[in-house]
């Protein structure tokens, strides 16, 4: 221990131990030490990977991404046929996990939001009710959900043969264990002519927004917004399509010997997988809501009730705004995980990434490397795009400071 | 920065794995026991009973395998595995062979690299649907809901069937066995289609069994058989001579009641006295002790044996003999000779 000098005098050392006793050299070391420990740990699952794959004679390529993937899709957004290629088949699967995804995050905010309301209800009983609905659904693991969701949707409705007449919707839409068949549009000459009149609709409602605000701002008169906006987004297309001489058809689903025929289907894969990921990121984002509320001090509720302002009207202008400022962060990592838990849908068959690029097509080629690393590659661009835009929503809502 | 570096090399000589060994049949003996793939579950081919205990003709054939290595055929480590994680499960080393109602293809044996190492089963795709939907052919199931093992042959097959014939279907992609049974018994799908085997070994499972039929339609050739590590040929060869040592011995008509004489009192038949180690060295060549053959006989009786007991017409199963009687009876079974 030549660094305690027990002699009193200053510590002699030797040259590297001086070194290391320097606080600047020590950090350069350390730092140097971690990277090249981090490059060394890399480096070797880089080489014991490329080393495997040799000893296996497998080689490491894309290609097999351009080859034809011979097996069917039963749920595909874009055309896809047993003919078509492997990136063909990856790209269908994306769009499955992105569409429910998506789905998943519309449906769970809102239920969020209306559940994290309701929790701060002073009406006893609704609090209580939605309180052991969080709990309840939190507290099982998704999966569960997932699978009892999709049991009972198999096992509990009709089967499309012989269907009874509480599942048949005016023989328009039935709801079977095969899924809710429903009529589908087929679009023919002159039906852009509604799309156009639809976006214009939408184009005037938020102007009209902001005149209206406008006017307020200049004269404290308040104009019906909401119902503009929802007569002009009805009603612009519906004139459109009556115009152009009804140029929508609709095809409805028929009875054949084994299925419904035509239309549109949601398939109780879908519907499962949907419903349980909604309901369960719900609950979380419920409790994210009541914290937000919470969190907006008291003093904000008085003073807008002393200006007369409804309980609503509080909430809607004063409370949640602010609260979103608390809402949002926490909202972020909700979403990521509804992306992410979509990958259970291995569990009960629905075509995702995980189950055609990184399942079947895996297995069909022998490319799990490859494969995987699309898989992983998709998650992680879709996790940072969803962060970088709730990010960006985070940004415009925070506290202006003047 | 000398010894900085210094220590980083002695880092990555540390960390320098070797990867995939290449000496399975080395590291089986080391180990004492033989990781083999089944499936997660197919009545009379790879299932538990109520014991827990793995029963079933795959299960027999790991059996079968231990024997022969380690001397012993409950040194088996079970590994179940779906149709997609078969693979995998063999390539990264966490089994060391595949009994599995696999089906022997192109693709797998050159691309996927595996080593197929030959045929256990001779089977092909069928079709079930319940009887009240009075189908007498696939050919009628146009618009019908399909459940499919996922990963499968059966799923390629499938397309390309109903692609060539114009038939119009839904794929319900299924990944195990159980599920199918399951989701086919709720209606979720009017068909289930697997190879036949499967189809009657599922069927045998069902309540009421009469209420559903296999269409005649047989669409795929699916020879099924072990499989083992690309590239690693000592292991290879063990496993495909354990299961030519079964076909054999149903051949010469030993069998596992009279096997222990036959080594006890040696007869003037070469051949089964080179396959039962009583002459010759034909064991050590393989890496082997003297009987291992004797071994696998006594453990799980010849290929006819297991066929009987776990699949054959006396079982819930009820599967004919058919393409998988020996090549002397006008079946496909074969095995090169002891020699």
């Amino acid at each position: 221990m030549s660094s305690i000098d027990m002699a009193g005098g200053p510590p002699e050392r030797n040259p590297i131990a001086r070194l290391w006793y320097d606080k600047e050299t020590r950090s350069i070391i350390m730092q140097i030490l971690t990277i090249v420990l981090l490059l060394t740990f890399f480096g070797v699952i880089i080489n014991n990977a490329v080393e495997n794959l040799r000893l296996l004679g497998k080689t490491f390529s894309f290609s097999f991404l351009w080859t034809e993937a011979s097996y069917d899709i039963n749920q595909h957004l874009i055309e896809y046929t047993s003919t078509s290629t492997h990136l063909r088949a990856a790209t269908v699967g994306i769009l499955n996990t992105l569409l429910v995804a998506v789905c998943g995050i519309i449906l769970a905010t809102i239920l969020g939001f209306i559940m994290g309301v309701m929790r701060l209800s002073p009406n006893w009983l609704i609090n209580k009710l939605v309180y052991c609905v969080i709990e309840f659904v939190r507290n099982v693991p998704v999966l569960l959900h997932i699978l009892l969701v999709h049991g009972l949707v198999v096992h509990a409705l009709p089967q499309p043969r012989g269907l009874p007449d509480w599942a048949n919707f005016g023989d328009l839409a039935f709801l079977t264990n095969r899924g809710l068949f429903m009529p589908s549009p087929i679009f023919e000459g002159g039906s852009s002519a509604i799309l156009i009149a639809f976006i214009a609709a939408v184009g005037f409602s938020w102007w009209f927004k902001r005149h209206a605000k406008k006017i307020q701002d200049d004269t404290g008169r308040v104009l019906p917004v909401f119902w503009v906006s929802v007569g002009a987004i009805i009603g612009l297309p519906l004139v459109a399509y009556l115009v152009t001489g009804m140029p929508i058809g609709w095809e409805v689903p028929q009875q054949s010997t084994f299925n419904l025929r035509g239309g549109m289907v949601i398939r109780p894969e879908f519907m499962a997988l949907w419903l349980a990921l909604s309901v369960y990121t719900a609950c979380f984002i419920a409790e994210i809501v009541r914290a937000g509320i919470l969190a907006v001090s008291k003093g904000q509720w008085e003073a807008s009730q002393a200006l007369g302002a409804s309980r609503g009207l509080t909430l809607k202008n004063v409370v949640i705004p602010q609260a979103l400022r608390v809402i949002v962060p926490p909202l972020t990592s909700q979403y990521l995980n509804i992306t992410k838990n979509s990958s259970l849908a291995i569990a009960i068959g629905y075509m995702d990434v995980v189950a055609t690029i990184g399942g079947i097509s895996l297995m069909q080629t022998g490319k799990e490397m490859e494969t995987m690393i699309i898989v992983l590659m998709f998650y992680l661009i879709v996790s940072l795009l969803i962060s970088a835009v709730m990010n960006w929503f985070n940004q415009r809502i925070k506290l202006v400071e003047r | 920065m000398k010894k900085l570096l210094l220590g980083a090399s002695a880092a990555i000589a540390m960390f320098a794995v070797t990867g995939a060994q290449a000496g399975t049949l080395d590291d089986v003996k080391a180990k004492g026991e033989v990781a083999c793939v089944v499936s997660t579950g197919v009545a009379g081919f790879a299932y538990t009973d109520a014991d827990g205990n793995w029963k079933g003709f795959d299960a027999d054939f790991c059996r079968a395998t231990a024997a022969a290595v380690l001397g012993d055929p409950n040194k088996v480590k079970f590994v179940t595995s779906t149709g997609k994680t078969r693979f995998t499960i063999l390539n990264s080393g966490e089994g060391d062979v595949l009994w599995r109602n696999t089906t022997w293809t192109y693709v797998r044996d050159v691309d996927v690299k595996l080593a197929f190492q030959g045929v256990n089963y001779y089977d092909g795709q069928g079709f079930m649907v319940p009887k009240k939907l009075g189908v007498s052919s696939a050919k009628e199931l146009d618009g019908a809901s399909v459940c499919i093992q996922t990963g499968t042959t059966t799923e390629l097959n499938l397309a390309d069937y109903f692609r060539s014939n114009g038939i119009k279907y839904e794929p319900v992609p299924i990944e195990t066995n159980d599920e199918a049974r399951t989701n086919y018994l709720a209606g979720r799908c009017d068909v289930y289609t697997t190879d036949a085997s499967g189809l009657a070994a599922t069927r045998s499972t069902f309540e009421a069994p009469g209420d559903h039929v296999l269409l005649p339609e047989i669409i795929s050739k699916e020879p099924l058989g072990p499989a083992t590590r690309h590239g690693d040929d000592n292991w290879s060869d063990v496993v495909r001579w354990v299961l030519n040592a079964t076909v054999t011995a149903e051949e010469l008509g030993v069998t596992q009641a009279n096997v222990d004489d036959m080594v006890k009192n040696p007869g003037k038949n070469s051949e089964i006295n080179r396959l039962l180690g009583t002459e010759g060295e034909l064991g050590a060549m393989l890496g082997l002790n003297k009987d291992w053959a004797h071994q696998v006989i006594k453990a799980v009786g010849n290929y006819g044996e297991i066929f009987e007991r776990n699949i054959g017409p006396k079982t819930p199963i009820g599967l004919e003999r058919g393409l998988n009687a020996l090549w002397s009876q006008g079946g496909l079974i074969y095995s090169p000779p002891f020699r």
